[in-house]
């Protein structure tokens, strides 16, 4: 039986082929779809969203120690987060199965930076798959959970955006059976206390020796072989690229990425005249051959910044002299205006832009659709670090006194939650005269309005026990805590203005649903008021989707507005700054 | 030739059916038996973003992305998305663009940025092999905007391989059973059209 599945789609298939018991995730594109697929195809799995990935992380750990086998997913920079259980965890190793999916997003498509979590299973002595199309992601992630088994390792399978992300023929398995485990207590093994974590970290060493014969013997590090005297090694999406462009080369290909097969390699770069190593991000497979002696080039062609494509690497081909011709475009690109995305009709966040770019605020900014607001027009946010870093900027901006309008935190629900809560925490014990604006839009909307703590639902659908922010806020000590309508411009810019004058913490809520779920705002769209409008542009500068320019022009020849009636919202937020009340509900236009 | 590749890239704007359009095409793909991949990114590109779906079908299917200058069709929901996405086509492609234009915040707020005009004439300057269709138009006609989507497949349809049926299979298993009937319609106007119909 054959579908067409994602990378993503093909390891939550594989979890069910694998008997995985618990799959745990905090969203994060590329990897988000992965406990999507599984909550809504494969229902015998139990899969829960976590607040971050740290617990995701932990709550995988304590369902391997409880004998199921575990799968946790997430970004490349929820690994970040989860980085203390993992260091640890490679100590004490598993009971049932365990495989940690690790999504990188090399290019940036959707992150903040392009760290190569290779690097991380190295650091933390974790062996890693690297799947190059979406079979190798399903079957990859069934060797993971043997090799975890076998091995008693947390175990790495290793994607990238293009693999998450590229749709490709998967043949699909049977769920093959998994001995049953229970729970044991070893607190030698489980209880990492210096006397005891020791012994285990001499354990990970030998693990690591074995993990490196087993390296050199598996099958899925493979040697293809044609007959030339070129040899590429390389693994993950890189592989695809480069056979595109030299089907006719030798390859190692790697699919078992960590501990390399050092032996293997040397023979085979010993077997040929030359050999290029053709991998994404750092040099992280050049750099330990060359530590061995042997004898490869890659970065040097190739490198390290941004995602390959079969034309970077057909270059670096042809640099290296290794292929006579690189396919040039025959016809020129166009210069043209940019299209980032932004905002949508009627997004809930916009009105507390309009408002703090009103303020002239030092606004922190944080991880979610709402770091859509340092796009132009909008202009509206300072900084974007991580998950959770808004709060803590701010603490320390107001510390110097670096912003004499004050100094405003933005921050989403999910965020919040996610990492958040600590920050705000700081602000009140340290005494911090930061406003924190909490843009509750009921959902983790960035990675497509997954739940979490505070939307009453579970991943599969289950009613929640709901988190209710403003009880959480007070909870934490925070006295000055406040709720406005973000579609009630003048409210939203009064609100911000008293919170950061008051001292001491404070914080403001909005609480307006993402358009993305309900339908509508008003029932009716707002038009356009061609005789009142005056082509003054405010509204143009609230980057609205559903606002255009019309052709019809004032006597200096600028555009006047139209809203398009079918994305448009009916959010009001465009007839509130309107200097000239042209912005009307469509009920109540008159045409003249 | 061999393993001869059919190149066809997909570009719009975020929301307007790009990723429904590239999953139908490869889905008919594989029930040809061929081997086929699509890669698009998601993420930030939904939010009204530049959206761009790289499908390849082949014997056999390596890299999932085109290379630049080898795209044999490319479908542009949006003229300027299409005229964007110009240097990424061979010289002998052909173009499937569909007339309409959505004009971002970023044009409309600042003097620094213009819309083309005339997208499909620059195309067309560029490009000997151009396809513009009024899909919007046709699709009000139907009586649903979203029918642009099948418009377009139905005009590539008539470029690619494979026996008309499966087209009408594919979008039977993949569209919600109450737009069946009217995304075959839409198949079938889209049909109508190709390049040569509308140069003769």
């Amino acid at each position: 039986m054959k579908e067409l599945l994602s990378g993503n789609e093909a390891v939550a298939r594989g979890a069910v082929e694998a008997g995985v018991k618990v799959a745990v995730a905090y969203p994060g594109t590329p990897s988000t779809e992965i406990l999507e697929t599984i909550a809504q195809r494969h229902r015998s799995i139990y899969a829960q969203w976590s607040p971050n990935e740290k617990v995701a992380f932990e709550v995988g750990i304590g369902a391997s120690l409880g004998g199921g086998r575990a799968l946790v997913t997430m970004k490349h920079v929820g690994l970040n987060v989860a980085a203390d259980p993992l260091m640890t965890f490679a100590y004490t190793g598993v009971n049932a199965g365990f495989v940690l999916v690790n999504a990188d997003d090399p290019e940036m498509h959707s992150s903040q930076n392009e760290q190569d979590n290779r690097i991380f299973a190295r650091f933390a002595g974790i062996p890693f798959f690297e799947p190059a199309d979406s079979q190798e992601s399903k079957d990859m992630l069934l060797a993971g959970y043997e090799v975890s088994e076998r091995f008693d390792t947390p175990v790495m399978l290793r994607m990238t955006t293009r693999v998450s992300h590229t749709k490709a023929i998967v043949e699909l398995g049977e769920p093959v059976s998994v001995p049953e485990r229970k729970f044991v207590k070893d607190p030698a093994k489980y209880v990492m206390v210096p006397a005891n974590a020791k012994v285990r970290h001499q354990v990970l060493s030998q693990r690591l020796m074995d993990l490196q014969k087993f390296s050199e013997a598996t099958e899925w590090n493979r040697v293809e072989s044609n007959g030339s005297p070129v040899g590429i090694i390389a693994g993950g999406v890189a592989y695809q690229h480069a056979k595109e462009i030299a089907p006719d080369f030798d390859y190692f290909k790697i699919g078992f990425g960590y501990p390399l097969p050092i032996e293997r390699i040397r023979k085979f770069v010993a077997a040929h005249n030359i050999v290029l190593v053709v991998e994404e991000l750092e040099p992280f497979y050049e750099e330990q051959l060359k530590i061995a002696g042997i004898h490869v080039e890659g970065k040097k062609y190739f490198g390290n910044l941004g995602e390959l494509n079969p034309t970077r690497v057909a270059q670096g081909l042809y640099d290296a002299g290794l292929i006579k011709s690189v396919v040039r475009p025959g016809i020129e690109a166009e210069k043209l205006f940019p299209r980032p995305p932004v905002l949508c009709p009627g997004c809930p966040h916009r009105g507390a832009f309009m408002a703090l770019r009103k303020l002239g605020v030092a606004v922190t900014g944080d991880i979610g659709c709402y770091t859509l607001g340092m796009l132009k027009p909008l202009d509206a946010l300072d900084t974007c670090i991580c998950m959770g870093a808004s709060i803590g900027a701010a603490i320390g901006i107001e510390k110097v006194n670096g912003s004499a309008k004050g100094t405003v935190a933005v921050i989403g629900d999910s965020t919040f939650f996610h990492s958040g809560i600590t920050g705000l925490l700081d602000a009140v014990y340290n005494q911090s005269n930061v406003t924190v604006m909490i843009l509750d839009n009921g959902a983790t909307a960035m990675t497509g309005g997954q739940e979490h703590p505070g939307t009453g639902h579970t991943l599969m659908g289950a009613p929640a026990t709901r988190t209710d922010i403003e009880t959480l806020v007070k909870a934490l000590g925070v006295k000055n805590c406040r709720s406005v309508d973000p579609y009630d411009y003048e409210a939203t810019l009064k609100a911000i203005e008293e919170e950061t004058k008051n001292p001491g913490p404070s914080v403001i809520v909005t609480h307006r649903p993402c358009v993305l779920m309900p339908k509508r705002i008003m029932d009716e769209p707002f038009v356009v008021d061609l005789e009142l409008c005056n082509a003054c542009s405010a509204c143009f500068r609230i980057s609205c989707p559903a606002i255009a320019a019309s052709p019809e022009t004032n006597e200096r020849g600028h555009p006047k507005a139209v809203i398009d009636e079918t994305t448009c919202t009916g959010c009001m937020l465009c007839a509130q700054i309107c200097p000239t009340e042209a912005i009307v509900l469509k009920s109540k236009f008159v045409a003249a | 030739m061999a393993n001869k590749i059919h190149n066809i890239l997909i570009v719009g704007v975020g929301g307007q059916g790009v990723l429904l359009a590239s999953e139908i095409i490869s889905d008919v793909a594989m029930r040809s038996g061929m081997d086929v991949k699509k890669s698009e990114v998601h993420g930030m590109s939904q939010r009204g973003g530049v959206v761009t779906s790289h499908v390849r079908i082949g014997k056999k299917v390596y890299s999932p992305l085109i290379q630049e200058g080898e795209t044999d069709f490319l479908m542009a929901f949006e003229q300027a998305e299409g005229l964007r996405a110009i240097n990424w086509m061979r010289k002998d492609g052909i173009a499937i663009i569909s007339r309409s234009s959505l004009v971002p915040a970023i044009v409309t707020s600042s003097k620094e940025f213009t819309y083309p005009d005339d997208a499909v004439a620059k195309i067309k300057k560029k490009l000997a092999k151009v396809i513009a269709v009024d899909a919007d138009k046709i699709a009000a006609e139907l009586g649903n905007p979203r029918l642009v989507n099948t418009i377009l497949i139905g005009v590539l349809s008539n470029y690619l391989p494979f026996d008309p049926n499966l087209w009408v299979e594919t979008i039977k298993s993949l569209v919600k059973p109450k737009l069946v009937d009217l995304n075959l319609t839409a198949l079938e106007r889209g049909r109508n059209i190709s390049y040569e119909t509308i140069h003769t």
